[in-house]
């Protein structure tokens, strides 16, 4: 207890007589750490666009058509598949999820690109709102929009769109009631636009062949368990009674989504580098502060200081510098974040900014490691030169 | 009670090099008693920083015994060793004696918070010996702040403040003019005397011997000759050769 109440008595004395110094590596710190952050962020907020909607499926398994290699966009399963999946055993809920992308024509011309998505009302696929109602039936003249369509349109519930959709050479606009407001439901880092099917299906672009032939298709089904914890027997059985699909679970339908595994490895790659650098930097400057010591810390070892003394004031220092620099950081991260517009797709999650802080904090002991180790091994007799 | 705080019975320390092995002290013994002050002296490399290092607990001797206040050395663990310097021995060194981020009075009482018994009666033990030292107007001014002779009455300061046996100094007064290497030396050997510890500093500068009372020699790791008479003292200390010993120092006055 006495060589704790030494150490932080030299840690802070010396801290607060060499203010600038300290201060320079905190905010060092505190700027990796906004860099951090906001890689983190980033990634999350890319992530986002790109998974949202899947991730907040009220499913656990989404079919696709067999040889699709999990891409929704290549999948194609008749419609009737969904009445043999409704029939297996283990099968709450199903329902189709088409998907296409247009654009909503605001007033000022202004053009939003949305995902377009078709569901059927009451199934697996359709997110619940948060303002208005759900979908009433399959061939409403009805949307559910997004949070982030509300957000950068001012659009709200009763209000109607105009979505603009290219059939075959010709564009046509098509008018929709919006009946409810989802939360953040993006899909390919659009928001989205919920239909019935029968609309989306006649709403959704199409080339000159497809206005031809009459084929309703979708491009996944979600399935819903009774029990989500028989997903492997269920996923089986499905495979088995159910010809031409392959199966995924939510996890690897999001990391299927094109381009989102290569995108987030390379942001976390970025990050994972980022807390390098954050390493060196603090191990270099503690390190350098030691060589410094040398003499001084040969004194107080000399006179009687005990290493654990000399060692855990490093460690004090080490903690103070790192917590003060990770600190300032994430509030200039927070207040950063309060001027950035909804386009910018940063989005700080709870979870994976703490994780970040985490291994922030651990990046000061870490690069501080070798320094204190260096300061322990101060021999009283050399650095004060008898030897 | 033994009046003899400091006791070396032949002590030995070699160490080896591609040469062989060196005596750096070879077979050296001496009492010092409570209230003296003795001078180590002996050109380079006569083994008097190394006898030094011994007598701090810094390093241990190959053989021979070293007793502080009757705690013989060689029975002690390094924890043990620590203890005993923080409790039973002040230092001063050459230079970088203080903690560059303390106060002259911190880097005072720091010797007593090192001992967990720094209180009031501490801290203001600590002003009055700082005032005595002539730094009362410097008490709350960091080393940067301070010339060379106030730092090394600071670390005069710290080296008295918490009652140890034994002093030692290790060339106090190498990075001082010579008015300022006086003054320290006097009041060092005044302040030894009144406390009644056992003193010992190595010196190059024989001038200083004038404030000592006795003056033990080496030479190439052995004890040469002590000087124990207030005449030969002097006599060492003005350049006035006393024996061929003397001849060991070149002295540049």
């Amino acid at each position: 207890m006495q060589n704790l109440n030494l150490s932080n008595y030299l840690a802070f004395k010396e801290i607060l007589r060499n203010r600038g110094r300290f201060l320079l590596i905190g905010l060092v710190i505190a700027l990796i750490t906004l860099l951090v952050l906001f890689i983190a962020a980033l990634g999350e907020g890319l992530g986002n666009g790109n998974r949202e909607y899947i991730s907040k499926l009220d499913a656990q398994l989404l079919l696709y058509a067999e040889k699709s290699d999990y891409l929704i966009a290549s999948s194609r399963l008749e419609r009737n598949v969904l009445s043999q999946v409704r029939r297996v055993e283990g099968v709450a809920g199903a329902g189709p999820i088409a998907t296409s992308n247009t654009a909503v024509i605001l007033p000022g011309d202004e053009v939003l690109k949305v995902s377009l998505l078709g569901v059927e009302p009451g199934q697996p696929g359709e997110p619940p709102v948060v303002e208005g109602r759900q979908l009433s039936t399959d061939l409403a003249r009805e949307v559910l929009i997004d949070r982030n369509v509300v957000v950068r349109t001012g659009l709200k519930v009763g209000d109607t769109i105009t979505l603009r959709s290219s059939q075959g050479t010709q564009d046509e606009f098509y008018t929709l009631q919006i009946v409810g407001v989802m939360d953040g439901q993006s899909y390919s880092l659009a928001p989205s636009v919920i239909l019935p099917y029968f609309t989306w299906d006649r709403v959704r672009p199409k080339s000159e062949a497809e206005l031809q032939r009459l084929a309703y298709t979708t491009n996944v089904i979600a399935v819903r368990l009774n029990d989500p914890e028989q997903i492997e027997t269920v996923s089986a059985r499905l495979q088995s009674q159910v010809a031409g699909i392959e199966v995924a679970d939510i996890p690897t339908a999001i990391a299927n989504v094109p381009g989102y595994t290569a995108q987030q490895s390379t942001l976390q790659t970025q990050g994972g580098f980022t807390l390098l650098i954050g390493v060196l930097v603090i191990g270099g400057f503690f390190q350098i502060q030691v060589l410094q010591k040398v003499p001084q810390i040969g004194v107080l070892k000399a006179i009687g200081a005990a290493n654990q003394v000399v060692a855990l004031a490093s460690i004090i220092q080490i903690g103070v510098v790192t917590t003060f620099g990770v600190a300032v950081g994430a509030f200039l991260s927070y207040l950063f974040s309060l001027s950035f517009p909804p386009t910018v797709p940063i989005v700080f999650n709870g979870t994976t900014s703490a994780f970040a802080v985490i291994a922030l904090l651990l990046i000061g002991p870490i690069g501080g490691i070798v320094s204190v180790r260096y300061a322990v091994r101060i021999e009283p007799l050399k650095a004060l030169r008898l030897a | 009670m033994n009046n003899y705080p400091l006791e070396v019975h032949n002590v030995i320390k070699t160490f080896k090099s591609d040469s062989g092995v060196i005596n750096a002290v070879d077979d050296v013994s001496f009492r010092v008693r409570a209230g003296e002050f003795v001078a180590l002296v002996g050109p380079s490399g006569s083994g008097k920083t190394t006898m030094l290092s011994i007598l701090a607990a810094l390093l241990t001797p190959t053989a021979g015994q070293v007793l502080i206040d009757g705690q013989d050395l060689a029975s002690m663990n390094d924890s043990r060793r620590v203890t005993l310097r923080r409790q039973k021995i002040g230092f001063t060194f050459q230079s970088n004696n203080l903690v560059p981020y303390l106060t002259a009075l911190e880097n005072t009482e720091f010797m007593l918070r090192l001992n967990g018994n720094l209180n009031k009666l501490g801290k203001l033990r600590s002003q009055e010996l700082l005032s005595r030292l002539g730094l009362s107007e410097r008490l709350h001014n960091l080393p940067s702040q301070m010339s060379g002779g106030q730092q090394q009455r600071v670390a005069i300061a710290r080296a008295l403040i918490h009652n140890p046996s034994l002093v030692l100094a290790d060339e106090p007064t190498a990075s001082l003019d010579t008015e300022r290497a006086f003054q320290v030396v006097q009041t060092f050997a005044g302040l030894i005397h009144e406390n009644g510890r056992a003193g010992i500093m190595v010196t190059h500068d024989l001038r200083m011997c004038q404030y000592v009372d006795r003056v033990l020699q080496m030479r190439d790791g052995k004890l040469v000759r002590e000087y124990t008479t207030p005449h030969e003292i002097t006599a060492l200390a003005m350049g006035e050769r006393v024996d061929e010993a003397a001849s060991d120092y070149n002295l540049t006055r």
